[in-house]
């Protein structure tokens, strides 16, 4: 495939995880910042988000299978959560993360399964949508492409 | 034409260099940045050297106090060699919090000219105030970013202790923040914080 079409689907694509609310501008943010002394920056984050958070999540679902729950922890795992996911531009798990937490505040143990499922989701959501990106950039950096900027109107 | 609101990757412009005090040979900023989210570390860290600062980055209160020397052990190495100009912290860290870190910095005779900027992702206008009436320069939110920093950096480098009035146009007004609720038992306990009152824009000066 033409590099100049890969460039384009890679654009497209790029946008389309912004126009769903996947990603926001805190992950521009961090584009912004990778540069040549650093060209694999966005992926060593994104990476350890992803180590970050496998493990939250497997503390949380072992938090909220305890008999007696304890929410200050839960709370505690899901502020982590919501952290690092605010901090990749990971919208929607940051979102999920904020409605996570006002149960935990109202220490509603259905409520919080119910949310832990929906970050869950969410996540997986953005890793496949990230990993996917990933690829094809390595696509087009393979065909001897650029990465090409990524321009909006508006956010 | 970049129009408002148009993001381009890659768009430092070559001339945003605040920590590296091109000219005359002065040493770079020294920053000591302090956060247990290994995430959050590494974009700080990014951050301040695509500001040509010199960063150190650790992961609690306890680690930063060991390398301040505060901590009661003797370092080996000349206090003026690891001459720190500006601590951003975390709020919220398992341990030492944030606040309690800046509590010492800011009792410690040796240390408590270094400014300390406060970063969190919870705006709770009680924790803000408690943070700037104890001495801290800012109270940034999270996530934080280049534009922020480099603001932070600009102003040290001006030999900020001036700059007073200029900073307090950071203050969280009223607006920016959620209050905290009393009633949560998962909220910040020592502060009665439902006052609505904005925060006090007490500033403490830094040294040159």
């Amino acid at each position: 495939m033409e590099v100049a079409l890969m460039q384009r689907r890679l654009e497209d694509y790029t946008k389309s995880l912004f126009m769903e609310g996947l990603l926001d501008a805190q992950f521009l943010q961090l584009q912004q910042l990778q540069d040549d002394s650093n060209p694999e920056f966005v992926r060593e984050v994104v990476s350890l988000f992803f180590e970050d958070s496998q493990k939250l999540l497997n503390d949380l679902t072992s938090a909220l299978d305890q008999q007696i729950v304890d929410f200050r922890k839960v709370d505690s795992y899901v502020h982590q959560l919501k952290g690092s996911s605010s901090s990749i531009g990971a919208q929607r798990v940051k979102n999920t993360c904020i409605v996570f937490r006002t149960f935990c505040e109202e220490q509603n143990a259905e409520g919080c399964v119910r949310c832990l499922q929906q970050v869950k989701q969410e996540y997986y959501l953005v890793k496949t949508r990230l990993e996917t990106l990933y690829r094809l950039e390595q696509q087009v950096v393979a065909a001897g492409g650029s990465i090409p900027a990524v321009e909006f109107n508006s956010f | 034409m970049a129009s408002a609101g148009e993001v381009l990757r890659r768009n430092l412009p070559g001339n945003v260099d605040p920590c590296g005090r091109s000219g005359k040979g002065s040493p770079e900023l020294h920053v000591l940045a302090v956060d247990d989210s290994l995430v959050d570390r590494k974009v700080i860290e990014k951050l301040l050297r695509s500001l040509s600062c010199k960063v150190t980055v650790v992961e609690s209160g306890s680690r930063a106090l060991q390398f301040l020397g505060l901590d009661g052990e003797k370092s080996s190495v000349g206090f003026d060699d690891l001459k720190v100009n500006l601590i951003m912290t975390d709020y919220s860290m398992p341990g030492m919090t944030g606040y309690e870190l800046l509590k010492k910095i800011k009792g410690s005779s040796a240390l408590r000219e270094i400014p300390v900027v406060v970063m969190s992702s919870e705006r709770i206008i009680a924790r803000i105030n408690r943070c700037l009436e104890e001495g801290a320069e800012e109270f940034l939110a999270k996530p934080v970013k280049l534009s922020d920093v480099e603001r932070l950096t600009r102003f040290l480098t001006r030999g900020g202790a001036e700059e007073v009035s200029k900073s307090s146009k950071r203050k969280f007004g009223i607006d920016d923040c959620e209050p905290s609720s009393p009633s949560s038992p998962l909220c910040d306990s020592s502060s009665s914080s439902s006052e609505q009152s904005s925060p006090s824009p007490k500033r403490s000066k830094c040294g040159p």
